[in-house]
């Protein structure tokens, strides 16, 4: 079996890439991280991974709002050689300040005329509790449609907003939408704490209209085992596989033997 | 009234998202510069606004328009329209939530008069500003200068006076923020001019006492006469008068804060009856030695690696890989400026542990906050004192945005209240990390380079060492902006990833963080040499090669600038080169400031001028040390007087105040904001359960994901019961800390500690007494549970003065404890599992009721204080630990503030389920002459340490038995299916209280009901 080759972006205030990186490795793939200059310096590096990967963090302090200055620098320096490597069949993706800058960067939500962005949660603070993902349509050829994945909310910015409510209808129609936050039962939640944003129609997630392009801001790299869940594995937060399950689903496409 | 706009020439600008219809009309320019406002698009919640108007309201100004608030950014005039224009766009606003309005350079927006602009002083750091000349270069447009700005405006009338007032209070911190009206022409802060720094020598030689006081005093130099006099002797040896910067190296290395001149000199105590009597006295010599260090020294187990030498201890996790600890204060700052205090507070203790060693990774950090009461009356608050409130709120968002920022996860710490930290909070910060075993150790060689890197020095925090080495005043708010310190995490996170980087591959052969003193202790302890190794030290420092923030510093503030995020490395020549590369790829800025020597002298040049030359023996050896006299009162003290019958209204009432009290009430919401999940190795979190709910005792963490093992973390403080005797409360801290590891799954036979002194000014006897009785309780604390201390600091002259009125707070020991947890998967939690489990209390309950949560909200007089038992304590860590090891008890929390009656409720609260408990079965130590209630309402909230309370599943309880034989113990109930926890005296229900009530009454509003099944 060939494993899956995963470049992992690292920058200045990338505080999550230790645990995503444990989690593509654990999947089975063999990761390499570098830092932004230096695929400045040889961008066509992109081109020579499966998946690129876009760790959580506070990118150069968050300080003109999340992911804002590292969309601007991937969109400047290596839009390009991204945009090439999802044609090819490559995967992007990025997990909360990764999510905030494919967002920024314009790569998601792939849907020409509609606009969102990742606001300050709705009561203004920031939030780290665990939360229920559910699978919804725009990721069912990854993981079962209304399946639940356990992940761990940590962000400021993380309301996801759309210009209009009609946007939020052409996400859902054109499944656009890949995470929503649910409650103990399953079902989808927009209020607090279930929600922890107060996110527009609960989502949690996006994905490109090809799947290969996603983006969470819960973090499924922090859900690693039973050890992980606020109850240790007791069943409030399912088994402890989940997290590990998803990156692997990931992956699957990359891993010449196991591909399903 | 004042409508802005109109009457000062401007016109107001548009405020259509991004057509900027201002912009083709002409202004009259001024020197102004272009104003970028942003605030929320219509409809968009303002909650930053909303908070504004409730702070203003607080102060005074009821508004009745509405109040909306905002982001703004100044850029330099010579900017074109249509370049800020496209800046604005493409970096500074969010069109789907924001609406920007671009003001040309002097114009002023419509309600400008009405506006208030919220800025930072001159040379206070602007992270914002900088970071967007970064996004500016990214889109090729050069902007050497850009400041940001809040904002709030007052949509409709306001009287501009009173809005100038009561938002410069309630809105912005004057220590390092401005406030304007926005109806004036705004203009970047001019660069500081440079000033001429020519050598300077202060003549001292001929000074009697009196006037070397005086210099001590007007140099802000906080040395005292004897100090002063030994200088004095030293350069008349010398034959010479000082420099201005020797002499401030003089103050800094010999500050108590970093030499701890009181607790390793020599003390004389003095023991006497409630008459004044003399009952005994003992003298020590060096107070550290005989009593902390003491216990270290003769526990000494081989797990220890690094002790009392670096800037954290360091113990064995693994056969090679170590776990560094350390705990810092950041009182006094935090005082003046909460946010800036607090943040960099984190920051330091963060660099305290890249500087042990070779570096270690920080892994998790730890943060506990002591401030007075919840919603004191402004009248009652001491002048010049910012409102408990407003600290509190200001320490945990500086916490928060700077742990949040490193990606290090706050997993442990509590919020304490007390009226004695008012006007003094204290803010303690903690960070663990872990190194491999072959980076503990470090040397200085002469001839390694001297290398600084991460941030730029600046005014920041100049003489912060000697401030928090002296009592605030009235006046301490408006001392100078530079005394407090302001954080920039990312650039700390770079200086971390470049470390780790470059410590692997062995670039350097030593580093140490810059903290208070800056260079001149950073740079004075790497030279300082080692006699046992027949190192003389040395070195010479050029300090025009420092990187500055700004132009203008002079020599002497370079040396002792207390600017953030700095490290110094010690590196060998020919890895000069390659370290200075890898700083280049990790956008660490770096340089060479000299190198070390083994001259025995510290040599400080100013382009290539001598402006300092000291002897490295006398600055580190040369402290004079008069003995101290401290003297403590053997208290006594009547029964506890524990409620009877008809002293008792409610049972209810009681049992809920004690919930709200602030030292148990829920820390769910600070918890929360911080972070404590990031690198993914929480294992057990600080809330846990189904709903996330029941508080935990001990964290515990993974410091390796690829590794089984973790580290819990605890910590206990119990000022309360130190009011009372510092001994026994300084004792039930040590046990609480290690009760909180040992409940978590932590071996008791491999428990580290860390002591925190925060104490009064011990210039004054009767805080020194209490200091050395603490200090007496640390060391047969350590000693009885074979616990040793691996590190620790102080912080006194904690106290306050307004008029003649000096204000000590109480007396705060703070223990942290770690210890290894062999799996984490098998670590232990709080709260209750499955219905029909046994409830097993572990140790005796005493009728000591001095210093507890119920004893605060009944206001008893001072009684008997709890106090470990020393002899049974260790037996009850280790029947615990054995039973929680061998899988035997399905959860396990430890009793501590508020007693039975809270621990039940948080077992409860965590699993969902209720309990039902005999308080008859509660092994209690003899009581006389108690009645019903008074016996029920001693088991239910007494808080004799070293107690825990145990869910085990009848079939284990032989088991369980059998590891207890010898110890106190009982089974006193069982966990229930219904929603209820109810105590009873033999078969009477004494009090019973519902899950929904227990939270409410807990501070948790919006605890969710669970569906019946």
């Amino acid at each position: 079996m060939s494993s899956a080759k995963v470049l992992q972006l690292f920058a200045a205030g990338v505080n999550c890439d230790r645990e995503l990186r444990f989690a593509w490795e654990q999947a089975g793939a063999e990761v390499e991280e570098c830092h932004i200059r230096e695929l400045m310096a040889k961008p066509a590096k992109v081109l020579e991974c499966d998946l690129f990967s876009i760790p959580g963090g506070f990118t150069y302090g968050d300080d003109l709002g999340a992911g804002r200055v590292l969309g601007l620098e991937v969109a400047a320096f290596l839009g390009e050689q991204l945009r090439a490597l999802h044609q090819a069949g490559g995967s992007l993706f990025g997990v909360c300040n990764g999510f905030q800058a494919l967002v920024r960067t314009g790569l998601l939500p792939d849907l020409e005329g509609v606009s969102v962005s990742l606001a300050w949660n709705v009561h203004h603070r920031f939030e780290c509790r665990w939360s229920r993902l559910r699978v919804e349509a725009g990721l069912a050829q990854v993981l079962p449609e209304g399946s639940l994945l356990p992940a761990c909310t940590a962000h400021a910015e993380g309301q996801l907003v759309v210009a209009s409510p009609e946007d939020l209808i052409r996400l859902e129609q054109n499944r656009r939408i890949a995470f929503r936050y649910a409650d103990a039962a399953g079902e989808v939640s927009e209020s607090y704490p279930d929600c922890p944003n107060g996110s527009a129609g609960g989502i949690a997630g996006l994905v490109s209209a090809s799947g290969r392009i996603l983006g969470l801001m819960p973090h499924p790299e922090r859900n690693l085992g039973p050890f992980s869940l606020p109850d240790g594995g007791a069943g409030a937060w399912g088994t402890g596989e989940e997290g590990m399950a998803f990156f692997r689903a990931l992956l699957a496409p990359y891993l010449g033997s196991v591909q399903v | 009234m004042v409508e802005g706009g109109d009457i000062r020439g401007g016109r107001p600008g548009a405020l259509l998202g991004y057509c900027l219809i201002g912009l083709h009309r002409s202004f009259r320019m001024s020197s102004g510069a272009w104003r970028i406002e942003l605030e929320p698009r219509k409809g968009r919640p303002d909650p930053v606004g909303k908070a504004a108007r409730k702070a203003l309201a607080q102060r005074g100004l009821s508004l009745t328009p509405e109040l909306t608030s905002g982001r703004g950014f100044l850029l330099p005039s010579n900017l074109s329209a249509q370049q800020v224009e496209h800046l604005t766009q493409e970096v500074l606003a969010d069109p789907v939530v924001e609406e920007a309005r671009i003001l040309a350079p002097g114009e002023i927006p419509e309600l400008g008069a009405a506006t208030l602009v919220v800025r930072r002083r001159a040379g206070v750091a602007d992270p914002e500003g900088q970071t967007a000349c970064r996004a500016f270069g990214i889109l090729e447009i050069p902007v050497e200068q850009a400041e940001s700005y809040r904002w709030f405006r007052v949509e409709g009338q306001v009287d501009p006076g009173a809005f100038l007032n009561a938002g410069g209070r309630a809105l912005a911190n004057p220590t390092i923020e401005e406030v304007c009206l926005g109806d004036r022409a705004l203009a970047l802060h001019p660069q500081p001019n440079p000033r001429p720094s020519p050598r300077r020598e202060v003549p001292i030689l001929e000074m009697d006492g009196a006037a070397l006081v005086a210099l001590s005093r007007s140099m802000a130099l906080a040395l005292s006469q004897e100090e002063m006099e030994a200088i004095q002797s030293h350069y008349r040896q010398e034959g010479r008068e000082p420099t201005d910067v020797e002499l401030e190296t003089f103050a800094q290395t010999w500050s108590e804060h970093c030499k701890h001149k009181t607790l390793t000199g020599p003390v004389r105590l003095v023991v006497r009856d409630e008459n004044g009597a003399e009952l005994e006295r003992r003298e020590f010599q060096n107070l550290l030695k005989e009593t902390v260090f003491e216990a270290t020294r003769r526990l000494s187990p081989d797990w220890c690696w690094s002790v009392f030498e670096d800037n954290a201890g360091v113990v064995a996790f693994t056969d090679d890989i170590g776990i560094a600890v350390k705990v810092e204060t950041h009182n006094h700052p935090s005082a003046l400026e909460p946010y800036g205090g607090a943040g960099t507070g984190i920051g330091g203790v963060i660099r305290d542990i890249l500087g042990t060693g070779l570096g270690a990774r920080p892994f998790a950090a730890t943060d506990v906050f002591c401030v007075g009461p919840e919603k004191l009356p402004f009248e009652q608050l001491p002048p010049g004192c910012l409102h408990p409130d407003r600290v509190l709120e200001g320490v945990i968002a500086g916490v928060r945005d700077y742990g949040n920022r490193m990606g290090i996860p706050t997993v442990s710490g509590t919020v304490l209240r007390h009226p004695g930290y008012t006007a003094n909070p204290l803010v303690f910060a903690g960070c663990i990390g872990e190194l491999p075993r072959d980076c503990v150790h470090k040397e200085v060689l002469p001839g390694d380079k001297i290398v600084a890197i991460g941030g730029r020095t600046g005014r920041d925090g100049i003489h912060g060492a000697t401030f928090s080495s002296e009592a605030l005043h009235e006046e301490s708010e408006s001392v100078d902006a530079t005394a407090v310190q302001i954080g920039d995490p990312i650039t700390e996170k770079k200086v971390l990833d470049l470390m780790m980087a470059a410590r692997d591959r062995r670039l350097y052969r030593a580093v140490t963080d810059c903290g208070a003193g800056g260079f001149s202790s950073a740079i004075g302890e790497m030279g300082e040499g080692r006699a046992d190794r027949g190192l003389a030290g040395g070195a010479v420092v050029e300090l025009s090669a420092a990187p500055l923030k700004y132009a203008g510093l002079g020599y002497d503030e370079i040396w002792i600038s207390e600017a953030q995020e700095r490290m110094v490395l010690a590196v060998p020549p020919e890895h000069e080169a390659a370290l200075l590369q890898l700083c280049e790829s990790y956008e660490v800025e770096a340089v060479v400031l000299g190198e070390f020597t083994d001259s025995g002298r510290l040599q400080l040049l100013w382009h290539g001028e001598e402006v300092g030359d000291m002897a490295m023996d006398f600055l580190h050896g040369g402290v004079p040390q008069p003995q101290r006299s401290a003297e403590v009162i053997r208290p006594t003290w009547s029964a506890t007087p524990w409620p009877k019958a008809d002293e008792i209204r409610s049972r209810e009432d009681l049992l809920a105040q004690v919930l709200a009290h602030p030292a148990v009430v829920s820390k769910e919401w600070v918890v929360r904001q911080y972070d404590h999940e990031v690198q993914g190795g929480t294992a057990r979190k600080p809330y846990q359960g189904p709903a996330g709910r029941g508080p935990g005792d001990g964290t515990v963490l993974k410091p390796r994901l690829e590794l089984p093992g973790g580290v819990a973390i605890g910590c206990g403080l119990a000022p309360r019961i130190a009011l009372v005797d510092p001994y026994a409360g300084t004792a039930c801290a040590i046990d609480e800390a290690i009760r909180n590891v040992v409940a978590a799954g932590g071996t008791p036979h491999q428990v580290a500690i860390l002591d925190n002194f925060c104490w009064g000014d011990c210039r004054k006897a009767d805080r020194l007494g209490s200091l050395v009785r603490a200090a007496e309780a640390c060391r047969d604390a350590a000693l009885a549970y074979g616990a040793p201390f691996i590190s620790g600091k102080d912080s006194l002259n904690n106290e306050y003065r307004v008029g003649d009125q000096e204000v000590a707070i109480p007396p705060t020991l703070l223990c942290t404890a770690v210890a290894p947890v062999a799996d984490v998967n098998r670590a232990s939690s709080t709260f209750f599992k499955a219905p029909g489990n046994l409830l097993i209390l572990v140790g005796e309950t005493g009728p000591e009721g001095g210093g507890s949560a119920l004893g605060d909200v009944l206001q008893w007089p001072d009684s008997p204080p709890p106090c470990p038992d020393f002899d049974q304590a260790p037996a009850v860590f280790d029947a615990v630990h054995r039973i929680l090891d061998r899988g035997l008890a399905v959860s396990c929390h430890d009793l501590a503030e508020g007693g039975l009656a809270v621990a039940v409720s948080e077992m409860a609260l965590g699993g969902g389920f209720g309990a039902i408990l005999d308080l008859a079965r509660v092994p209690v130590a003899a009581v006389s002459s108690l009645d019903r209630d008074q016996n029920a309402a001693l088991r239910l909230f007494s808080e004799t340490p070293t107690r825990f309370l145990l869910e085990v599943a009848e079939e284990w309880m032989e088991s369980v038995a059998e590891e207890l034989r010898t110890l106190r113990w009982a089974s006193i109930g069982m966990v229930c299916e219904n929603q209820e926890v109810e105590f009873l005296w033999q078969a009477d229900s004494w009090l019973e209280m519902s899950l929904s009530n227990l939270a409410q009454a807990n501070g948790m509003e919006d605890y969710p009901q669970r569906k019946q099944a």
